[in-house]
């Protein structure tokens, strides 16, 4: 994408002006996006997007500019603007940048070597296949994307990577419609890979079960308010997890003192049931990068050993400062954007107990098929997630479906409340994590558990 | 990259999309958008500046339509060989489309732009250590307001962005438009435990940010809700926060966009002439306020804004309707195409939505209320809330109203109803209009019988 040469003079132009650290980061991303709505393709995108980003450090001071040319020029005037940007450090000089890591790309096959006929096909079975699971879907729109991003990333510590990063992604969202008004079902797949992604699924049992949400939230009564336990369906509940401490767990919130988790490493910070990893090189997963967005390899990191809190998320400029490695977790959305602490692929080790006896054992409750998204304030570790799939639990049996609505509960004393864990495991839906204006894919995963109180924000009484 | 001055050249935008669609075939129509934009962030963390981000960016979209079928391309460059490329992928992308008699571009409907000052030279010229200056001295304030208070983020931010549209049907605009904006993130420690606030103000030039209001609002709202409790379950009236119902509008604006009307996804849908909202209620977008933090001359395919009003003394007018939706709809649009920018294509939504305000401040509407809660702020609005199905359950901070006075303030406990039953609900509307960085502005208003899920 760009020479070696080049990349050496920009980092040392950005150096020249005593600056501690500087990075080139470059991609050159190919999409195509289709969607489905209303009976239609409604369009077909092919998008371009190709940039760099150059960051620099002085002292605690970073300075950022990005340009969508990567030609040598405009790369050494970003390069000017964000030196002038960051001012003054120490002064550091360049290490010489080692030789490029070798690429990995999953892809197998490649999507845009698939013609654009197949993937507008792969839509219209999943229209047909929503539509004819029950007279009550009045609507269905479905979404087709992929991409493939070649990315280079080089710093002044003599990192030199290059990667090629392709991923697919498939949605399908329903409306039913019946005498208590519409509801909606919704159902994903995406994976870090190629086209043969479509191999492993089929987009129409997709559009079946997005249906059949839609369909069998028509009969839901009323969701309960107030406290009680909630039981959560293996795969869909690792958003809890992200959520309740995988934010509060990033090394950013940690040094500002903005975390619950601040000065807990050694402590029971969860029920000893639990084991917490992110693990950025997990197969085909929608988290997984080979390496991460500052040239770092991707790696297994343990998290909540035994509910033991064993280490936090490090970025590259969190680790400088506390002099250690990188734990592989610095992301950014593109070239326009400063890499930060993010998770990849979080998730819950397995437990012993057996996913039907979870539910017998408990008397009254929540049952939560699938959630949503969520979010929290890690300064409070207060956090909500929303319950797109649930059913009552009635003494010890899964019972009627339940209509839409958040969960709330504290990261830290949820985390206590877990008290009973499965041995089942499934990792869930792609998702996006949005953090400061940037989202990036992660995966997330779990068994099925129970938490013993958690507030269901419901209207019945 | 094209050389991007601050401010840019509104002119070669405009050259450039009328050099793509003088090249739309007989059987074509053709839409150029073409953007450049850049913004500038600064973040400060005790005293120094913790990142100084300069960016600009740039970028085309064409969308192609031939006999009801199509097709769209986007690249992040204007680079000549590039928007060759588009307009080739875009034509690609046709054949793959269905038919569909109502697709079609803008046409001119002769309502006249209403003028607007969107561009402040000042901003441009803001020099870097002034905006610097601003940040820091945003947290000096933040700090001093409250011995307990420390920063999480202190930040300035502004952006500018210029674009042109022009399509084979005769659309032909250009827009030019600056602002800017600070926001402060304060933590409150006492003990063991920290609550966090947040405050903001925006303006479009310099002078018009009020450091002062956005250090006091994060100070206030963190300090308050030191030692908060969660509150008993049960069914109360609610007071909404500015900011919240801001929020709470701009959901209600999501279930009157056209398109979701027209494919079957509104809950309003054959509603007009219904009374959906309390009496009293008038909700409008109109872009052409200048005191707007969304306020635009055209929408995102081209045409004038205009004042709209969608809901009138709580019954419904219209909806908020694009070329498309209106085709579809049989109805005329309303300037309401929106569109994220070149990337994508313009959709139907409502752009600077307001209440008519009431007569009451915040203070005379809790007074109002007996058995409450004042709800300072919302989250898992994006989880929680189901604009199809209308079910509404939200996460909560905030503090109890007693005998209409504020008490203790709360926190983890939801809030749910139906966005059908809060509309009809509404008991008052503040006078305390707030333009926020939104597509809605934000005002006090009561809310009866909503269910709070605590202990």
């Amino acid at each position: 994408m760009i020479d070696t040469d080049v990349v050496e003079r920009v980092l040392a132009s950005a150096l020249a002006h005593g600056a501690d650290f500087a990075e080139i980061y470059a991609e050159d991303k190919r999409s195509t996006s289709a969607g489905y709505d209303d009976g239609r393709v409604e369009q077909l995108t092919s998008g371009r997007d190709r940039g760099a980003g150059i960051r620099v450090i002085a002292g605690e001071r970073t300075g950022f500019a990005h340009t969508a040319d990567l030609t040598a020029d405009a790369l050494l005037h970003a390069a000017g603007v964000a030196a002038a940007a960051a001012g003054k450090g120490s002064g550091a000089r360049a290490t010489a940048l080692g030789p490029p890591s070798a690429s990995s790309d999953r892809a197998v096959v490649i999507p845009d070597g698939i013609g654009k006929d197949r993937k507008v096909a792969l839509l219209a079975r999943a229209d047909e296949a929503a539509r004819a699971a029950g007279s009550e879907i009045v609507q269905v729109s479905a979404g087709y994307g992929d991409s493939r991003k070649h990315v280079l990333v080089a710093n002044t510590d003599g990192v030199l990577a290059t990667d090629t990063q392709t991923r697919v992604l498939f949605r399908v969202s329903t409306v039913a419609s019946g005498d208590s008004g519409m509801q909606t079902g919704y159902e994903s797949f995406g994976r870090t890979g190629g086209f043969e992604a479509f191999d492993q699924v089929d987009v129409a049992d997709m559009a079946a079960t997005a249906a059949q949400r839609a369909i069998t939230k028509l009969g839901a009564r009323p969701t309960p308010s107030g406290s009680m336990p909630v039981v959560i369906a293996k795969g869909t509940g690792g958003v809890l997890f992200h959520e309740a401490c995988g934010h509060g767990l990033e090394a950013d919130h940690i040094a500002k003192g903005a975390s619950v988790y601040a000065g807990k490493v050694g402590e029971l910070v969860a029920s000893p049931l639990v084991t917490l990893v992110d693990d950025g090189t997990m197969g085909d997963e929608w988290g997984t990068l080979a390496i991460d967005d500052e040239g770092n390899p991707t790696r297994r990191n343990v998290l909540i050993k035994d509910g033991v809190l064993t280490d936090y998320m490090w970025d590259l400029l969190r680790a400088r400062k506390d002099a250690r490695r990188s734990s592989g977790n610095g992301r950014r959305q593109s070239y326009r954007h400063l890499p930060m602490v993010r998770m990849t692929n979080t998730f819950v080790l397995a437990g012993n107990d057996d996913p039907d006896d979870i539910i017998a054992t408990t008397a009254n409750g929540v049952y939560v098929k699938m959630l949503g998204g969520g979010s929290v304030n890690t300064a409070t570790g207060d956090f909500v997630f929303g319950m797109t799939e649930a059913y009552l639990i009635e003494n010890g049996r899964i019972t009627e479906p339940l209509r839409e609505g958040n969960l709330i509960g504290n990261g830290p004393q949820v985390l206590r409340d877990i008290d009973m864990l499965g041995d089942d495991f499934a990792m869930g839906s792609p998702g996006t994590c949005g953090k400061d204006g940037q989202g990036v894919p992660v995966g997330t995963g779990q068994p099925t558990l129970r938490v013993a109180a958690l507030t269901v924000g419901g209207t019945a009484a | 990259m094209t050389d991007v001055r601050a401010g840019g050249d509104a002119d070669h935008l405009a050259s450039l999309a009328s050099s793509v669609i003088s090249r739309a075939r007989p059987d074509e129509q053709v839409e150029a958008y073409v953007a450049q934009g850049g913004e500038t962030e600064v973040r400060v963390y005790k005293g120094d500046v913790e990142h100084f981000v300069s960016a600009q960016s740039e970028g085309i979209g064409i969308r192609v339509i031939v006999d009801g079928r199509t097709g769209f391309a986007y690249a992040g460059t204007l680079a000549a060989d590039a928007i060759e490329e588009v307009l080739a992928e875009a034509r690609d992308n046709v054949a793959y489309g269905t038919v569909d008699d109502h697709a079609a571009l803008a046409m001119p409907d002769g309502v006249a732009v209403t003028p607007q000052s969107l561009w402040s030279d000042d901003l441009a010229e803001l020099a870097t250590e002034d905006k610097i200056e601003l940040a820091k001295e945003l947290e000096r304030l933040t700090v001093a307001g409250d011995p307990r208070i420390r920063i999480d983020d202190a930040n300035y931010a502004d952006g500018w962005s210029i674009t042109a549209t022009a399509t084979s049907t005769g659309v032909d605009t250009t827009s030019r438009e600056n602002g800017c904006y600070v926001t402060v993130s304060a933590l409150a420690d006492e003990g063991d435990e920290t609550q966090s606030g947040y405050g903001y103000s925006v303006g479009r030039r310099p002078d018009e940010i009020d450091l002062d209001k956005a250090a006091t609002l994060a100070v206030e709202r963190a300090t308050r809700l030191l030692g908060a409790t969660k509150p008993p379950s049960g069914r109360v009236d609610i007071v909404l926060d500015p900011m919240v119902t801001a929020s709470f509008l701009s959901l209600i604006g999501g279930t009157l966009s056209g398109e979701a009307v027209v494919k079957g996804r509104s809950l309003f849908r054959e509603r007009i002439g219904d009374q959906i909202a309390a009496p009293g209620m008038t909700l409008v977008d109109d872009p052409t306020n200048p005191e707007a933090y969304t306020a635009s001359e055209t929408d995102g395919e081209g045409l004038a804004t205009r004042r709209n009003v969608l809901i009138a003394d709580g019954t419904l007018q219209q909806f908020c309707h694009s070329t498309y939706s209106a085709r579809r709809a049989g109805a005329t649009p309303t300037g309401n195409g929106v569109r994220g920018g070149f990337a994508g294509t313009p959709g139907a939504g409502a752009i600077a939505l307001s209440l008519v305000p009431g007569h009451l401040d915040q203070e005379a509407l809790i007074a109002m209320v007996d058995d409450g809660v004042l709800i300072q702020s919302v989250t898992g609005l994006h989880s929680g809330v189901n604009p199809v199905s209308g079910d509404f359950s939200a996460g909560a901070s905030g503090l109890l109203v007693k005998g209409g006075t504020l008490a203790g303030p709360v926190r983890e406990f939801t809030i749910a109803s139906t966005l059908q039953r809060m509309l009809l609900d509404v008991a008052a509307i503040g006078s305390d209009i707030d333009w926020l960085p939104s597509n809605a502005a934000g005002m006090s208003l009561v809310i009866r019988d909503v269910t709070v899920s605590g202990t």
